[in-house]
């Protein structure tokens, strides 16, 4: 889907970005990560040209970007951004559709795709939909930035720490909405970000950039499980890396299907690390788990969050 | 409890004044028992007041349309170079007095509306240009920066959102440009154009008190009538950022 092929960018004659390939899979929910300064976002803003590369190739649904239009690259993909950049004299709705506007969709589409966005993201479309910005609380106004990205259908979603900005609650449900759309639609995602367990619970592969190159590219599981170097492993934390692999993997990965327990049940999707904190928090080494609809369908004990159990061993 | 907005009865009385001055010979007459002629009868009110909003609207149209086209180059990456030279030359327009600008435009164009036009339309530029300028800055980073990344183009970020959210400023400038011009207005009697001027000139060289108070009062009041009807559409043009919670649906 956007492939980087040893991309370079200078700012200045001062080298941001060196040699840098990259392929990132339709469908992949792809998190840049690294310390301040480390090029992620000069490197998403490569993608949809907002900054232009200086060497190498990058290509985007196997065609260069440079034979694009740089607007029409643009309303393919969408964008969004910490500072949100909501249009403050337009209307929540206005907003929404200002890409579907600027495609030239008729009017009673781009309605009803505000309605179903508003209704994705848990928020009232007639309370909001004639709202101005600044009558809206910070997450609001970032749900609305991320609604205005995804109005569309854009096969690539472009998100630049879309999420910084916000308290640890609002961050926690916005992640969980993202999860479930991008699952849902099979956008492709790249999203920046400098909190690894955000990128931990997020992605599907994360590309951690040290100065401008790339210090290791894998899912969450294979950098925490093996990094790559020193700075990796700095970076994905030294004592909390073992709680972090648990954070990378789901309860429904490791449970003992037909398996009975007693108690509240977890659910499938519920990550290790909640486990442990449950078995510890109720003192108990067995816990029942259910599937999305709240039926039983398993258990999953203290064990195996260290060990996969016997019958259905993980890769 | 509604107020009343000060506009509408400043607006009846203004058109109450401009066209029932002769009404007030009367009371002129009693206030100045002294002059022969109490009340400026060589030309009706009614034609010095819309001569004057003609001068008027032609300079500060010349004004805002100039001014704010050199705004607009100068905030363009292509012409962000021309800002200090632009930044130079309206504030020069200004410097110059428009007594001054007269002086010298009337050698050179002769006696009539034309160097007044001129003098005025220099005069208003500044305040216009300045806050174009300041209007289109304080557009937020971030706001720009969404509308290049959903593909909006150069024109259409321009004409969607750089002059939407700077239109509160830059009619400010207008405001202003437009209230100074009302003023300056009348000294272009001095150079044979019919204004508004015309009463307070005759009276002032004529020691008639009596012709320098109705002029003036009926510039004063026009200005007035104008700066509120500016507060008006400087309000309706900035509505989204007002504190007032948004109707629903
Ligand atoms: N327009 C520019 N001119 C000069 N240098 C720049 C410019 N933009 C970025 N840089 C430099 O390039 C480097 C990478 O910047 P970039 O914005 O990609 O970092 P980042 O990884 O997104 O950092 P952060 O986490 O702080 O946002 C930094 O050292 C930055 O100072
Ligand atoms: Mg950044």
């Amino acid at each position: 889907m956007i492939r980087f092929e040893h991309v370079g960018k200078d700012y200045a004659g001062w080298t941001a970005i060196e040699d840098l390939s990259l392929t990132v899979e339709k469908g992949e929910f792809c998190v840049l990560i690294g310390p301040s300064g480390s090029g992620k976002t000069t490197t998403l803003k490569m993608i949809n040209r907002l900054i232009e590369h200086d060497r190498g190739r990058i290509l985007f649904e196997g065609a260069e970007i440079r034979s694009f239009a740089p607007e029409e690259l643009r309303r393919r993909m969408g964008y969004a951004i910490q500072s949100i950049g909501l249009f403050p004299h337009w209307t929540v709705e206005e907003n929404i559709g200002a890409v579907p506007k600027l495609l030239g969709w008729p009017r009673a589409k781009i309605r009803d795709r505000v309605t179903e966005l508003l209704e994705m993201l848990t928020l009232d479309p007639e309370r909001y939909r004639a709202r101005y910005p600044r009558h809206l609380s910070g997450g609001e106004q970032q749900r609305i930035g991320v609604a205005r990205a995804l109005a569309a259908n854009p096969s690539v979603l472009l998100m630049d720490e879309p999420f910084g900005a916000l308290d640890p609650v609002t961050r926690d449900t916005l992640q969980a909405e993202m999860l479930r759309i991008q699952a849902a639609s099979g956008t492709t995602v790249v999203l920046v970000t400098h909190d690894i367990d955000e990128a931990i619970r997020l992605a599907s592969r994360i590309v951690i950039l040290e100065g401008g190159r790339i210090a290791q590219s894998g899912s969450p599981r294979e950098i925490l499980a093996a990094p790559a170097n020193d700075f990796v492993a700095d970076f994905v934390g030294r004592s909390d890396r073992g709680l972090r692999l648990l954070a990378a993997e789901r309860v429904g990965d490791r449970m003992r299907r037909g398996e009975t327990a007693v108690g509240e049940p977890l659910t499938v999707d519920a990550s290790l690390r909640e486990a442990l904190s449950l078995f510890v928090a109720r003192n108990v080494d067995r816990l029942p788990v259910q599937d999305g609809s709240g039926a039983l369908i398993g258990a999953i004990r203290l064990a195996d969050l260290v060990r996969p159990p016997p019958s259905e061993a993980a890769p | 409890m509604r107020r009343i907005d000060p506009l509408i009865p400043a607006a009846i009385a203004l058109v109450a004044l401009v066209l029932g001055m002769p009404a007030l010979k009367p009371l002129f007459a009693w206030m100045f028992p002294d002059q022969a002629r109490p009340l400026y009868e060589q030309d009706s009110f009614l034609s010095l007041t819309l001569d004057h909003l003609s001068l008027v609207g032609i300079s500060s149209a010349v004004s805002v349309v100039v001014g704010v086209a050199v705004a607009i180059f100068v905030t363009r990456p292509s012409g962000r170079a021309f800002r200090p030279l632009a930044e130079t030359l309206t504030a020069a327009g200004q410097t110059f007095p428009p007594i001054a600008v007269l002086a010298i435009a009337v050698p050179l164009l002769g006696f009539g509306p034309l160097p007044a036009l001129i003098a005025l339309a220099l005069y208003g530029l500044l305040p216009v240009t300045e806050a174009t300028v300041a209007g289109i800055e304080q557009v937020p980073a971030g706001v720009r920066e969404a509308a290049r990344g959903i593909g909006m183009s150069p024109t259409g970020i321009l004409a969607r959102v750089e002059l939407p959210l700077a239109a509160p400023v830059i009619v400010a400038g207008i405001r202003t440009s437009v209230i100074i011009n009302i003023g300056t207005a009348a000294i272009a009697s001095t150079v044979g154009v019919k204004t508004l001027g015309l009463p307070i000139i005759v009276g002032l060289s004529g020691f008639n008190t009596a012709y320098v108070l109705q002029g003036a009062l009926v510039v004063g009041l026009l200005a007035a009538v104008v700066d509120l009807a500016f507060d008006r559409l400087g309000g309706f043009l900035g509505r989204w950022n007002r504190d007032r919670v948004a109707k629903t649906a």
